[in-house]
C-alpha cells in the first residue's frame, strides 16, 4: 500500500513540475512586457527598468523558472538594497497589481473557494442521488418523468443564466436573501450569516451538477438492479427495501463517489462563473483576473494549486474505490 | 410419497411493444419429495420462465399470471400465485430456494459470502445472528468447502467457479427447503466440476428428503440425475414421464429430434440428425401444433390436424403423456427404427 | 510440399500478471510447452477445462498473441518471428471463427460488410465481385442472400454463428481455429452448425483445429483429439481411440465425467470424480501438473515432468498411463 501511494506521490510532482513548466512557458513566449504592467499610469520607463531587474525580469528565462521554484521551498527576496521586500517561504511570487505576496492572496481566497465547493457538493449528490433513486424507482411513471424534465432543463441551463436569475429574483427583488455588502464571513464566526452567504451559489453550482448525478444513478441503479445477483437476494426472500438501498445502491457507490470527488477537484479550480456572479473573492474569480491583467505570478499559482488538487483527489478517490469494491483492492 | 409441488394449468404472457408474449402456456406438474423432476427445454421453451413463477419472481406488473402453483410449506399448501408480496418473500429461501445457472454473477461481489448466507437464515429468523454464522459455516462444511470458517470472510471473486456454484447450494439450503428449484446449475461449469456438483445435489437431496426441480437443457444430465422428465417447447409440455420411457421410448417427434441431434461420445462418427428450422417465436405462435413446421412426421396425422388443432397431452399409460395428433401406436412404429440406431 | 500443414513445437504463452519481485516476475503459464503436428484436411479436437490453456494455445497459433517461445511452422514455412507485415500475406490462409456470436459481430455493421471484410482487407476482388461473392458465402452457410444489409441483431444466435462462419471462409483459407463455435447454442442448432461445419470442410479441403470443453462435439467432428489440463498437453489419439482406450488418467476421469444421454448406463456406470480443485497456473504443480488430482500418483509423479511419448497409436505423457 505504502508503495502504492509512493509512487503515485513520485508521479504526481513530476505532473505538476511539467505543469508549471508549461505555463511559466506560455506566459514567456507572449508577446507582452511584464515589467510594463508592474505600475500604472504614470508611468516612466525609469520606473519600468528599475522594477524589472527588480522583479527579475531581465534575466534569461530559465533562470527566472528556477528562481520561481526556488522560492516556493526557500521564500524569495525582490530587488536590494533599501527597497528590497521578500515573499516568505512559500513563495508563489509577487503580484505587483495587488502589491502583495502571491501566497497570501492564495490564502485569503481558499477558504471561500472551499466552502463554496463543499456545500455544492454536499447539495447536489443529495439532491442528485436522491432524484435518481426516485426516478429509478418509479421509472416510466411521473416522478421519473418529470425528474427527466428537471434533468433537461438544469443541463441546458448555463451557470450564468441560473446565477443571474437566482441573484436577480431572489435577492434584489423579493430580498429572501441579502446582498452580501459585508463580504465572506467565516462558519465558525457566524454560522447563519454564512449560509445566507453561500446558499445562491450552492444552488447555482449544484443545478447544473445535480443533473448529472441524477442521470448517472438512475442509470446505474436500473442497471444493477438487472443483475443476477439482486435476483438471488430476492430469491432468498430479503425484502424489497433491503434489496433497494442494501444491495442496489451499495453497489452503484463506488462510480458515484470516483465521479463526485473528480467533480470536486475541478470544482476547487476555480467556478469562475458563479464566484464572479456572486461577487465571492475566491480562487475562480482571482484567476480570472489575473489573466486578463497578464500578472503570471498569480496566475502560475492558481494553475499549480488546481493541478494538486486534482492529483491529490485522483489519489484518493482511486483509495476509496478500493474500499468500496473489494474486488479492486491490491492484495 | 408427499407431494410438494403441483402446478396446474399456469399461463405466464408478457407485455412488449410487438405484443404479447406467451412464455407458458398451460404448464402442469407434479414434484415429490425425494424425486428430482426435470424440465428440458431449450431457449425460449419457457422453462426458466416457469421455474421463476414458482418463486414468484417476475417483475411484477410485467407478467400475467394464470392458473395455480401449490407449494407445500411444512404441510400446508399455498398457492403460489394468489400470495401477495409478503407471503411470498415468506416463503422464498425457505419452504423453496432456488439455484441459478452463473454462480459468478449470481452472488453480490461487494459482500462476503459468510454474510450473505447468514441473511439468508436472517431474512426467515431475525436477529440471531450468532445462530446465522454458525449455520453459514456448516453448510458451507456440507458443501464441501475446505476450511470453511477462513473462506466464510472472503469474498466471492475469490472462489474458482465450482466453488461459487457449492456456495449458492449452501446458501440455498440454509433454511432447509423442502423444494429445490436448480436453474441450469451446471451449464457454466466444466465437466469434472458439474460431475462433482450433481454428485453433491443428490447427496444433499437424500439427506434433507427434498424434491428437486432441475430446469436443463443436457440431456445428458437429464439422463444422469432425473426420476421424472417435462419436455417443454413453445411454452407446453409436449412430453411427460418416467426418464427411462423418455429416452428409451420417446412419444414426441420434439423429443426424438433432440435425443438424435445430441452428438453421443459413444455412436458412430456419423452426420448429426439435426432438426431443421429454428424455435417458434411467442409472440406469434402458429395456430395448431407449434412443432409442425419443423416436424418431419407431419404426413402421419390424421385429417391434417398439425396445422390447425393443437394436440392434448395425452397417453394410453398416465404416467407418460404426449402432446401429437398421430395415434400413438403408429408413432411406435414410426420412431421404433430411429431408436434402434439410437441405442446401437 | 509434405502433408503436415501445421506443426507447434513446445509452444509457450505466459502472461505477465504484474505482480512479483523484480528477477521473479509472476507469470500466469497459460500453455505450457505443447506440441503437435495438424495433417492437410484433418480436424484436431483440443480439449480440456476452463483455464486449461486451449483458448489461448488457439490464439497463439494463428499469432493473435505472440508466443512467448516455441516454434510455429505453417505450410513449411517458419511463422514464429513473422511480423506483422509479413502475417498479413498469410493471414489469408488462417482463419477464425470465435465462440461467442453476439459478441464477434461488430453490431454496426450490417452482415454483407462484415462477411466483405476480408476482401476489403486483404485487398482482393473475387472475379465474380465482392456483392455476388458474399451472396454465395451467404448461401452456403444456409442463410438467405436477400439478407445482405441486415444487422445483427436482427439474427438469432445461430445464425450469427453462421455469419462468422461466412466470414471465416470467404477467403477460401487451408486452416480455420474454431474456438469452441458451438457452445453457445442450443442442443438443435449445435447439431446444424456442426454438420455445416464437416460439410465446409470436405468440400473445401480444410484443416482444423477444434477448441471445446464438450467432449461428444469434440467426438463427432474430430479426427484426433488433444487432451490439454493446466497449459500442458496430456494425450494425443486418433478420435476412436480416445474414446475407447483412453492412455492418460484425465482423459478418463474427463471421460468418465460426461453424462450420457442414456439412463441406464448412467445408473450402472462407474464414475471417477475427481477430489480438489484445478490449481492455479501461476504456480502450477511440480512434476506432472495433474498429479495432485490424480487417483494414481506417486513420489515420481510428483518429482519429473513426464514427456508427451508415443505409446502405440497415441502419445501420452504420464508416468503410469492406463491401458
Amino acid at each position: 500500500m505504502l508503495k502504492f501511494i509512493g509512487r503515485r506521490a513520485i508521479f504526481a510532482a513530476l505532473t505538476i513540475l511539467i505543469v508549471s513548466a508549461v505555463v511559466f512557458g506560455i506566459f514567456s513566449l507572449l508577446p507582452f512586457d511584464p515589467a510594463a504592467l508592474t505600475c500604472g499610469q504614470r508611468c516612466t520607463d525609469q520606473i519600468v527598468e528599475a522594477n524589472r531587474v527588480r522583479l527579475g525580469f531581465d534575466k534569461p528565462i530559465y533562470e527566472q523558472y528556477w528562481l520561481f521554484l526556488s522560492g516556493i521551498f526557500l521564500g524569495r527576496t525582490y530587488g536590494s538594497g533599501s527597497s528590497a521586500f521578500s515573499c516568505p517561504a512559500p513563495s508563489f511570487g509577487y503580484s505587483f497589481n495587488e502589491n502583495a505576496c502571491v501566497t497570501n492572496m492564495l490564502t485569503e481566497a481558499l477558504p471561500i473557494t472551499i466552502s463554496l465547493a463543499i456545500g455544492a457538493l454536499l447539495l447536489w449528490l443529495t439532491v442528485g442521488i436522491g432524484l435518481g433513486i426516485v426516478a429509478a424507482k418509479f421509472k416510466n411513471r411521473w416522478p421519473d418523468t418529470s425528474s427527466s424534465v428537471f434533468v433537461l432543463l438544469a443541463t441546458s441551463l448555463p451557470t450564468f443564466v441560473t446565477g443571474l436569475a437566482l441573484l436577480i429574483w431572489v435577492t434584489i427583488k423579493w430580498k429572501i436573501v441579502p446582498l452580501s455588502l459585508s463580504g465572506y464571513v467565516s462558519i465558525f464566526d457566524n454560522p447563519f450569516g454564512f449560509f445566507q452567504y453561500f446558499i445562491l451559489p450552492w444552488i447555482t453550482l449544484a443545478i447544473a451538477y445535480a443533473a448529472i448525478y441524477t442521470r448517472f444513478t438512475r442509470a446505474a441503479l436500473l442497471e444493477t438492479l438487472g443483475e443476477d445477483y439482486i435476483r438471488t437476494a430476492r430469491a432468498k426472500g430479503v425484502g424489497e427495501r433491503v434489496v433497494f438501498f442494501k444491495h442496489t445502491l451499495r453497489a452503484v457507490l463506488a462510480p458515484l463517489i470516483t465521479l463526485a470527488g473528480l467533480d470536486f477537484a475541478g470544482l476547487i479550480g476555480g467556478a469562475i462563473i458563479t464566484e464572479t456572479i456572486f461577487n465571492l473573492p475566491g480562487l475562480g474569480r482571482l484567476t480570472l483576473r489575473s489573466v486578463y491583467e497578464f500578472d503570471l505570478s498569480v496566475v502560475l499559482a492558481t494553475t499549480i494549486l488546481a493541478a494538486v488538487v486534482v492529483i491529490v483527489m485522483n489519489l484518493i478517490v482511486d483509495m476509496l474505490y478500493a474500499v468500496l469494491d473489494p474486488r479492486v483492492r491490491i492484495t | 410419497m408427499s407431494e410438494l409441488l403441483r402446478i396446474e394449468d399456469l399461463h405466464v404472457s408478457f407485455k412488449t411493444d410487438d405484443g404479447a408474449v406467451r412464455a407458458v402456456d398451460g404448464v402442469s406438474l407434479t414434484l415429490n419429495a425425494g424425486e428430482t423432476v426435470a424440465i428440458v427445454g431449450e431457449s425460449g421453451s419457457g422453462k426458466t420462465v416457469t421455474s421463476l413463477s414458482v418463486m414468484g419472481l417476475h417483475k411484477k406488473g410485467s407478467a400475467q399470471i394464470s392458473g395455480s402453483i401449490s407449494l407445500n410449506d411444512g404441510g400446508t399448501f399455498k398457492n403460489v400465485v394468489s400470495l401477495n408480496d409478503d407471503e411470498i418473500r415468506d416463503i422464498r429461501g425457505r419452504a423453496v430456494a432456488m439455484i441459478f445457472q452463473d454462480p459468478m454473477s449470481s452472488l453480490h461481489p461487494y459482500y462476503k459470502i459468510g454474510n450473505q448466507l447468514a441473511e439468508a437464515y436472517l431474512v426467515h429468523n431475525p436477529g440471531k445472528k450468532k445462530e446465522a454464522m454458525a449455520r453459514a459455516i456448516e453448510m458451507l462444511d456440507l458443501v464441501g468447502i475446505p476450511e470453511p470458517a477462513k473462506r466464510a470472510v472472503e469474498f466471492p471473486h475469490q472462489f474458482s467457479g465450482g466453488m461459487r456454484q457449492r456456495v449458492m447450494i449452501a446458501m440455498a439450503l440454509m433454511n432447509s427447503p423442502q423444494i429445490l428449484i436448480a436453474d441450469e446449475p451446471t451449464t457454466a461449469l466444466d465437466v469434472t466440476v458439474q460431475a462433482q456438483i450433481l454428485a453433491l445435489l443428490s447427496k444433499l437431496k437424500k439427506e434433507f428428503n427434498m424434491g428437486i426441480l432441475l430446469i436443463t437443457h443436457d440431456l445428458g444430465v437429464v439422463a444422469q440425475v432425473a426420476d421424472r422428465v417435462n419436455v417443454m417447447y413453445a411454452g407446453r409440455i409436449v412430453e411427460e414421464g418416467a426418464v427411462d420411457d423418455l429416452f428409451y421410448s420417446p412419444l414426441a417427434p420434439y423429443t426424438l429430434g433432440l435425443l438424435k441431434s445430441v452428438p453421443r461420445v459413444t455412436s458412430k462418427n456419423e452426420r448429426l440428425k439435426a432438426i431443421p428450422g429454428q424455435p417458434p417465436s411467442l409472440i406469434n405462435l402458429p395456430v395448431g401444433c407449434p412443432f409442425a413446421p419443423r416436424c418431419e412426421y407431419k404426413q402421419h396425422s390424421p385429417e391434417a390436424g398439425c396445422n390447425t388443432t393443437k394436440p392434448a397431452l395425452i397417453g394410453t399409460s398416465p404416467t407418460h403423456r404426449s402432446r401429437c395428433h398421430i395415434p400413438e401406436s403408429l408413432r411406435h412404429d414410426l420412431f421404433a427404427k430411429e431408436l434402434k440406431e439410437l441405442q446401437s | 510440399m509434405s502433408d503436415v500443414i501445421l506443426k507447434v513445437d513446445n509452444l509457450v504463452k505466459h502472461f505477465p500478471t504484474g505482480k512479483g519481485k523484480r528477477g521473479e516476475k509472476e507469470v500466469v503459464k497459460a500453455v505450457d510447452g505443447i506440441s503437435f503436428e495438424l495433417k492437410a484436411g484433418e480436424t484436431l479436437g483440443l480439449v480440456g477445462e476452463s483455464g486449461c490453456g486451449k483458448t489461448t494455445a488457439g490464439r497463439t497459433i494463428l499469432k493473435l498473441t505472440e508466443p512467448t517461445s516455441g516454434k510455429l511452422i505453417f505450410e513449411d514455412q517458419d511463422i514464429t518471428e513473422f511480423n506483422a507485415s509479413k502475417m498479413r500475406a498469410i493471414r489469408a490462409q488462417m482463419q477464425i471463427i470465435f465462440q461467442d456470436p453476439y459478441s464477434a459481430l461488430n453490431p454496426r455493421q450490417t452482415i454483407g460488410k462484415v462477411i466483405s471484410a476480408p476482401f476489403e482487407i486483404q485487398g482482393i476482388t473475387p472475379p465474380e465481385g465482392v456483392k455476388t461473392a458474399v451472396q454465395n458465402l451467404m448461401a452456403r452457410v444456409g442463410l438467405n442472400p436477400e439478407h445482405y444489409n441486415r444487422y445483427p441483431h436482427e439474427f438469432s444466435g445461430g445464425q450469427r454463428q453462421r455469419i462468422g462462419i461466412a466470414r471465416a471462409i470467404a477467403l477460401k483459407p487451408r486452416f480455420i481455429v474454431a474456438d469452441e463455435p458451438v457452445s453457445a447454442l442450443d442442443v438443435s442448432i449445435q447439431a446444424q452448425v456442426i454438420n455445416l461445419l464437416e460439410d465446409l470442410q470436405e468440400e473445401e479441403k480444410i484443416s482444423m483445429v477444434f477448441i471445446a470443453h464438450d467432449l461428444s462435439v469434440v467426438q463427432h467432428i474430430s479426427d484426433r483429439v488433444a487432451v490439454m489440463y493446466l497449459g500442458k498437453m496430456m494425450e494425443i489419439a486418433a478420435t476412436a481411440d480416445l474414446y475407447s482406450k483412453p492412455r492418460h488418467p484425465y482423459t478418463t476421469a474427463l471421460l468418465s465425467a460426461v453424462p450420457l444421454p442414456d439412463p441406464r448406463s448412467e445408473r450402472t456406470r462407474e464414475r471417477i470424480i475427481l477430489t480438489g480443485d484445478l490449481p492455479s497456473p501461476i504456480n502450477p504443480p511440480s512434476g506432472c501438473v495433474f498429479n495432485t488430482r490424480c487417483w494414481k500418483a506417486q513420489d515420481k509423479c510428483r518429482t519429473e515432468v513426464p514427456q508427451l511419448v508415443q505409446l502405440g497409436a497415441s502419445q501420452v505423457a504420464c508416468h503410469f498411463p492406463e491401458n
